[in-house]
């Protein structure tokens, strides 16, 4: 093969390594903040209020349809021209939790759809009040037609954390730049690069189905 | 500086910005349909090792980062004695990425014509390749029309990693803004405008006209 | 829009004051009126039954007492208290949320598709409402629920998801979860309509029981015209959003004096 070095492999393996916690710590930390923020986009789009409601969409709309990576420039540069200075990792997880938190509403959004409405009529019957409406009744019950799209956003977080690099996060990709930019080596850093990724995100898709199944099981809804 | 002048000061790099950006989004645009029929197709074949190709393909396509991609087709490829200039690094990567996922569309849409309407194509005798493109792939089309209208959003989205390579797109030209003048709001903030208006002015109306015109060419209305 | 609100008192007092009053009350659905001028009485611990063809507005008056639907004209009174109003500087005007809450305490509702918590199992269901909303302890929710599920002879499935019992099962919990909130007034729309015939009778003997044990005011929606004759107090029947006829059920089903009464009650036995 052209000039494929394990010495050198075995050099950086530590430092990639290293760097694939970072990776998993921004990709949990964008996750987090999608889940919280995506469901507060989805059940504020269920408000009655017509303008707020078409505001929300639009604006979920907007996130959708534009570039993360731009995304993140937007947060990251325009804190600093109105005062306030965001870092890297605080930018770089707001960017990412914002965009997936659109498309979690929407995935939300569809589970609650799926919920009958006889089951907001009988939370009704029994006097709950709207809040444990949603968290006793109406969200377990979104949750397992969910957990797939769910699921799939988590590995596509996962693997859009090579593009907080551009604002200077030490995630897998920026490491595996400054070694290339180190050691005039692109080939095994790059490479190994893309089998972490490999490695991570295909068993975890595999294990988010199994997860679904489970789940749907202890709800008692298969 | 008010907005206006900002504006009028920039408008011809964010234009050419633009027109780079659809330049990308229109040649990977072709690469990935050409890639996701190819790749999907062979995924239905009973060939097992032209499955295997197929699906080495998808998993390796989609189970890394487009970035990543994109950084190993421009700078390790050449080490292959492939060299593409930044350019053509960039929709390419961008093509074989969003393939992979069209791909798994093209395959989910020809599962989803009825069986009938093979055994129909059968029974009067048609090639198996008449049998597809004929009778087969046009319904399998409008059925997976919609959703090739958001994936071609992801892939204008991708696009916009070409920056990262200096290709001279909208993002790299709102990033070139911000560094001359620091007006960030302005600058990152006019090409996330752009961006929206491409996608959902032009590119999702026109996937809406294409769902029409198809519907009726099939005669579903 | 403009309607005369003096002309509803502000609440209902004296011995003869019905649990449930429908005064004046209109519902629309755009151009649709469902419901034109509705007045009906229930009284404290009466069995009333809504028979009638389908369309003619008797889910609606149900589903308006649970307040699952709003009003667009009159006043519905419970237990004495305007129930979609609520009085404010002499005046009524229409309830809001708190109030809608307090008086639905005082409702109970089941379903023809008996709408059981799917997550929940046949206790839990039956102690949602008791622990959430009345704020009971989990033990004394527990040992209610327990009861009522003996009640409706249920004790013995009481662990199961609702989608391991069969539809008259689900009933006979959805019954059991609803008097589980004490309710002073239950509704069942239509309970046995989507149960397969041979398990009919489980809940309509639930029903009977709680006739005879107990002093709740009920209004029941039905196609069974055999149960509702021996069970009722009253029976209207609705045609076209308003009562075409009522009063007692060997009256009603001996001798109905309207034409479309004799029509409704001779096309439902052709049917049986
Ligand atoms: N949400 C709604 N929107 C429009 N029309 C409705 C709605 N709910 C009920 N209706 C109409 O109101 C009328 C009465 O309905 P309903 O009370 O369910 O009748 P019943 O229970 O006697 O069969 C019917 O004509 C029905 O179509
Ligand atoms: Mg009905």
């Amino acid at each position: 093969m052209t000039n494929w070095r394990w010495d050198f492999v075995w050099e950086i393996l530590p430092r990639l390594i290293w760097a694939t916690g970072n990776t998993l710590l921004a990709a949990g930390g964008g996750y987090a903040i999608a889940l919280v923020l995506g469901l507060a986009l989805a059940v504020a789009q269920r408000s009655r209020h017509k303008l707020s409601k078409n505001i929300l969409r639009e604006l979920v709309e907007f996130i959708r349809s534009t570039p993360l990576v731009l995304q993140i420039f937007f947060i990251f540069y325009v804190g600093p021209q109105f005062g306030v200075w965001l870092s890297p990792w605080t930018a770089g997880m707001v960017a990412i939790g914002l965009h997936y938190a659109a498309y979690l509403s929407e995935v939300y959004r569809g589970g609650i759809d799926s919920v009958p409405k006889g089951q907001w009529e009988a939370a009704t019957a029994i006097n709950l009040t709207t809040t444990q409406t949603y968290w006793r009744i109406i969200l377990p019950q979104a949750l397992p037609p969910s957990l797939a799209g769910m699921g799939n956003y988590l590995v596509g977080i996962f693997k859009d954390t090579p593009m907080l690099s551009v604002i200077g996060v030490g995630e897998l990709m920026h490491t595996a730049n400054a070694i290339g930019s180190e050691s005039y080596r692109f080939l095994e850093p790059y490479t190994l690069v893309g089998v972490i990724f490999l490695a991570i995100s295909l068993p975890t898709a595999a294990l988010v189905r199994l997860l679904e199944a489970s789940v749907r099981r202890t709800l008692g809804m298969s | 500086m008010t907005f206006v002048e900002f504006i009028i000061t920039y408008y011809p790099r964010f234009l050419s910005g633009t027109i780079v950006t659809i330049e990308q989004f229109v040649l990977a645009s072709v690469l990935c349909i050409f890639l996701a029929l190819l790749a999907g197709l062979m995924k239905l074949s009973p060939r097992t090792s032209v499955r295997a190709c197929a699906t080495v393909y998808i998993e390796i396509f989609r189970g890394t980062s487009l970035l990543v991609q994109l950084y190993w087709i421009f700078f390790v490829l050449p080490l292959f004695g492939i060299t593409l200039d930044k350019f053509t690094a960039g929709f390419v990567a961008v093509g074989l990425n969003v393939g992979a996922y069209g791909a798994e569309l093209v395959r989910g849409g020809v599962l989803s014509v009825p069986t009938g309407q093979w055994e129909a194509a059968v029974s009067i005798n048609m090639s198996p390749g008449k049998r597809m493109s004929r009778i087969i792939l046009p319904q399998a089309l409008v059925n997976m029309l919609p959703a090739w209208g958001n994936l071609l959003i992801e892939l204008l989205k991708g696009t916009a990693l070409v920056a990262t390579i200096a290709v001279a797109d909208l993002t790299f030209e709102a990033r070139q803004i911000n560094y001359s003048t620091f007006m960030s709001a302005q600058s990152f903030g006019t090409a996330l405008i752009i961006y929206y208006v491409l996608a959902r002015f032009l590119l999702t109306p026109l996937m809406r006209r294409l769902e029409k015109i198809m519907a009726r060419q099939i005669g579903r209305e | 829009m403009s309607e005369d609100m003096t002309q509803f008192p502000l609440r209902l007092e004296g011995e003869n004051a019905p649990m449930v009053r429908f005064m004046n009350v209109s519902k629309s659905y755009g151009e649709l009126t469902v419901l034109d001028q509705l007045n009906l009485d229930v009284a404290p611990g009466e069995m009333m039954t809504i028979i009638g063809p389908s369309g003619s507005g008797k889910t609606t008056v149900l589903r308006m007492l649970m307040t699952l639907e709003t009003i667009n004209k009159g006043v519905i009174y419970v237990d004495g208290e305007p129930l979609t109003h609520m009085e404010k500087n002499g005046v009524l005007v229409p309830a809001n949320k708190m109030h809608l809450r307090r008086m639905r305490a005082k409702i109970g509702m089941c379903f023809q598709h008996f709408n059981l918590f799917p997550h929940m199992t046949a206790l839990q269901n039956c102690m949602e409402g008791p622990v959430q909303v009345l704020g009971l302890t989990k033990e004394s929710a527990r040992q209610r629920a327990e009861e009522l599920l003996e009640m409706v002879a249920m004790s013995d499935k009481r662990d199961h998801h609702p989608s391991r019992l069969s539809g008259g099962q689900q009933q006979r919990v959805a019954i059991a979860r609803a008097l589980a909130m004490r309710p002073k007034v239950m509704l069942f729309d239509e309970v046995t309509s989507a149960l397969d015939p041979e398990v009919i009778n489980e809940v309509t003997g639930v029903i009977r029981k709680l006739v005879g044990e107990h002093h709740l005011t009920m209004m029941m929606v039905t196609h069974q015209m055999g149960f509702a004759r021996d069970i009722s107090d009253r029976v209207c029947f609705f045609y076209g959003g308003k009562i075409e006829e009522q009063g007692a059920p060997a009256d009603l089903f001996g001798s109905p004096k309207k034409q479309r009464t004799k029509q409704f009650l001779s096309a439902v036995k052709e049917a049986v």
